[in-house]
């Protein structure tokens, strides 16, 4: 057997199209691996080990998926308070994101940050940011720094739908389409801001599409909850920036299974809704994508006992993690290491 | 040694640091080819060019989120703030954002960059545009703070800032542009969290910031010729770090303090010292601690009611005298 057939054969399946076979299954294995943590999240809550509050992808997967497999070592992730997903997808350890939402001294930040400003930067994910668009000039000047050094990465900046309508957003299109920035805009448009629906608030039907052409961009609309179609986006508009080519702002449609937060048991949505939408659930797609290029069940199945084995032996180790210690809550105010502000 | 005024010495600062590292980067509204609303920036596109000194749109949060993300990967940007005022509309970046994400971080991330913003009034500019903001970006933990009252210490403050691996606002102050002093030759890089006595003296301690201390040299030049009252008058020129030392053993000699803010009343910078002067100092003092400040007002445009707000030397001299003599 010649060598390079070789992890095909294992996976009893022939190599397939543009995306083949290994990116395929790497695919699916983060979304499965994210769908088991939020789903882990979720229960950490109900036993009352997550406090604070938290935000849940379940339902978007895809999206971090398909840009977790499109990107380099190296490119950057800027990350929304709904950040568990694209900080797992970048690498980072589930035990880091869950140990930080549990705020143990295992977190990704020991506990200084709590979940809605998950980082890691030995991953390339600079922050997760909670007040809403802030994060997207921050990703151009990420970017503007690639572009002064000629460094070749791109930056990247995830957000949903209601940051469209905030001041910042239109600031940094704007911005980054004038400086021709290698920064890609990725709005995860999951059809409410928090509790509203996103068209009740919005002036066009598709918040982030329909204003591309104001900053000279094009405007792309994709099904957010096919991984293959997020990879082929992403890969799309990391190549263009990567040529000097400028940002892109891409709209995945998509669609939370919970509500905007712990607390929000998602009441307003009308009946069927979710329903609807759970036949179009990123995994049960992704289940049958590969099916359809003769993965076996025997494969899939491994996968997937093998996430919730990753799950439960993350979440172990959480649970055996102490807090933070106290010397912590003076650390790292200043540069210095410390909080001292006068002599 | 040469004469140079405020805002020159703003550009010589600036050109300073940019000769010494490639890292460092300007962006701002107007800054590059227009060489700055206040002429402080003239000079720096013709000699760095528009890759490293770049105009932008009128987008303050675009200004200083940029500023932020190039800084936390690598750059050290200096952003310009056209007015003071204006960052109450990006202020969710001093605020939330660069001040808090190495803390947030656990020490991941740091923002090593400045912000240079045109603060203060005296210049009839109206309430929206001649505020003194020195204390809302004082009480924000994660940032420094300075605020220089001469050419010099324009320069030498500004390479300390740039220096520095932590935000850092710097306040100029638009009436002060015009001023001269004498700068010497060659690199000049001050330190952040020192105080300056540019007056010594016996009888009670003067701290002032930026436009307000040269009132107070004046109102302590007319204390010792009118009253026999020989006043220390110390340029605080640093908020945060804050030198506290200067300012206590200044206390322990003299036994009487008096602050001098152009901020309004209400939790000004003054108000913080004069709390530690309390604490750390009440067995030296020899009577009431005393501030001087913009009353609680907007700012007036009407040039005789913007001189009535602001704290005049005569203002001070009549309120330091009446106190001492009280």
């Amino acid at each position: 057997m010649a060598s390079g057939q070789g992890a095909a054969a294992r996976l009893d399946v022939p190599r397939n199209d543009d995306i083949g076979i290994e990116q395929r299954l790497y695919l699916f294995r983060l979304q499965v691996e994210i769908r088991d943590c939020e789903k882990r999240a979720y229960d950490l809550f109900l036993q009352n080990l997550i406090k604070g509050t938290s935000h849940l992808s379940l339902g978007q997967e895809a999206i971090a998926a398909g840009f977790g497999v499109a990107m380099r070592k190296g490119d950057k992730s800027f990350c929304t308070y709904r950040g568990h997903a694209h900080t797992l997808a970048r690498g980072a350890p589930m035990e880091g994101m869950l140990g930080e939402l549990m705020l143990r001294d295992i977190g990704l930040m020991r506990g200084k940050g709590g979940s809605m400003h998950l980082t890691s930067v030995e991953h390339d994910v600079l922050g997760s940011y909670a007040i809403i668009g802030a994060h997207l000039p921050i990703a151009c000047g990420s970017a503007w720094r690639a572009q002064y050094l000629g460094e070749k990465d791109v930056s990247v900046c995830f957000f949903g739908d209601g940051t469209t309508n905030i001041g910042a957003f239109h600031e940094a299109l704007n911005f980054a389409a004038i400086w021709k920035l290698p920064v890609i805009f990725v709005c995860e448009n999951n059809l409410y801001m928090e509790y509203t629906p996103i068209g009740d608030v919005t002036a066009v039907k598709h918040p982030a599409a329909d204003r591309a052409a104001s900053y000279g961009l094009e405007r792309i609309l994709i099904d957010g909850n096919d991984a293959d179609v997020v990879l082929r986006t992403a890969q799309a508009a990391l190549a263009k920036a990567r040529e000097g080519g400028g940002p892109s702002l891409i709209e995945c449609l998509t669609y939370r299974h919970s509500g905007h937060s712990r607390a929000d048991p998602g009441k307003y949505r009308p009946p069927g809704e979710l329903e609807e939408w759970m036949k179009r659930d990123p995994l049960l797609i992704y289940r049958q994508r590969l099916r359809e290029f003769g993965v076996s069940d025997e494969t899939i199945e491994a996968i997937e006992a093998e996430s919730r084995r990753k799950v439960d032996v993350a979440t172990a180790a959480c649970k055996a993690s102490p807090s933070a210690p106290v010397e912590l809550l003076t650390t790292d105010v200043y540069a210095d290491g410390g909080w001292a502000w006068r002599n | 040694m040469a004469e140079l005024t405020y805002r020159d010495a703003v550009a010589r600062g600036i050109a300073q640091e940019m000769e010494r590292d490639n890292r460092v980067v300007f962006l701002g509204e107007d800054i590059a080819k227009a060489g700055g609303v206040f002429k402080a920036t003239v000079g720096l596109y013709e000699k760095f060019g528009p890759l490293r000194v770049r105009d932008t749109p009128i987008s303050e949060q675009a200004i200083l989120g940029a500023a932020m993300g190039a800084a936390m990967t690598g750059l050290r940007p200096i952003a310009e703030i056209m007015f003071a005022d204006f960052l109450a509309v990006c202020f969710d970046y001093v605020a939330n954002e660069m001040s808090k994400m190495r803390y947030m971080t656990n020490g991941q991330l740091g923002c090593p960059l400045v912000i240079r913003t045109g603060n203060g009034g005296g210049v009839r500019f109206g309430a929206q545009h001649s505020q003194s903001i020195e204390n809302w970006t004082m009480m924000i933990p994660g940032i420094k703070v300075v605020a220089p009252s001469s050419p010099v210490d324009v320069v030498g403050l500004m390479a300390a800032a740039v220096r520095d691996q932590d935000p850092v606002i710097f306040h100029e102050h638009k009436a002060l542009y015009a001023m001269k002093g004498e700068v010497p030759d060659g690199e000049i890089v001050d330190t952040l969290g020192t105080a300056k006595i540019l007056r010594a003296g016996s009888d009670c301690t003067i701290v002032a910031l930026a436009l307000m201390v040269s009132r107070a040299l004046e109102a302590a030049d007319r204390l010792q010729r009118e009253h026999g009252i020989d006043a220390e008058v110390i340029d605080v020129r640093s908020l945060v770090p804050l030198d506290t030392r200067t300012i206590l053993g200044s206390v322990a000699k003299t036994g009487r303090f008096f602050t001098v803010e152009e901020n309004p009343r209400l939790c000004g910078w003054g108000a913080e010292i004069a709390s530690i002067v309390a604490d750390e100092a009440f067995w030296d003092l020899d009577g009431p601690v005393v501030r001087i400040t913009t009353p609680h007002i907007p700012l007036p445009a009407a040039d005789h009611l913007e001189d009535l707000a602001l704290p005049s030397a005569a203002r001070i001299v009549d309120r330091i005298r009446r106190v001492m003599n009280g």
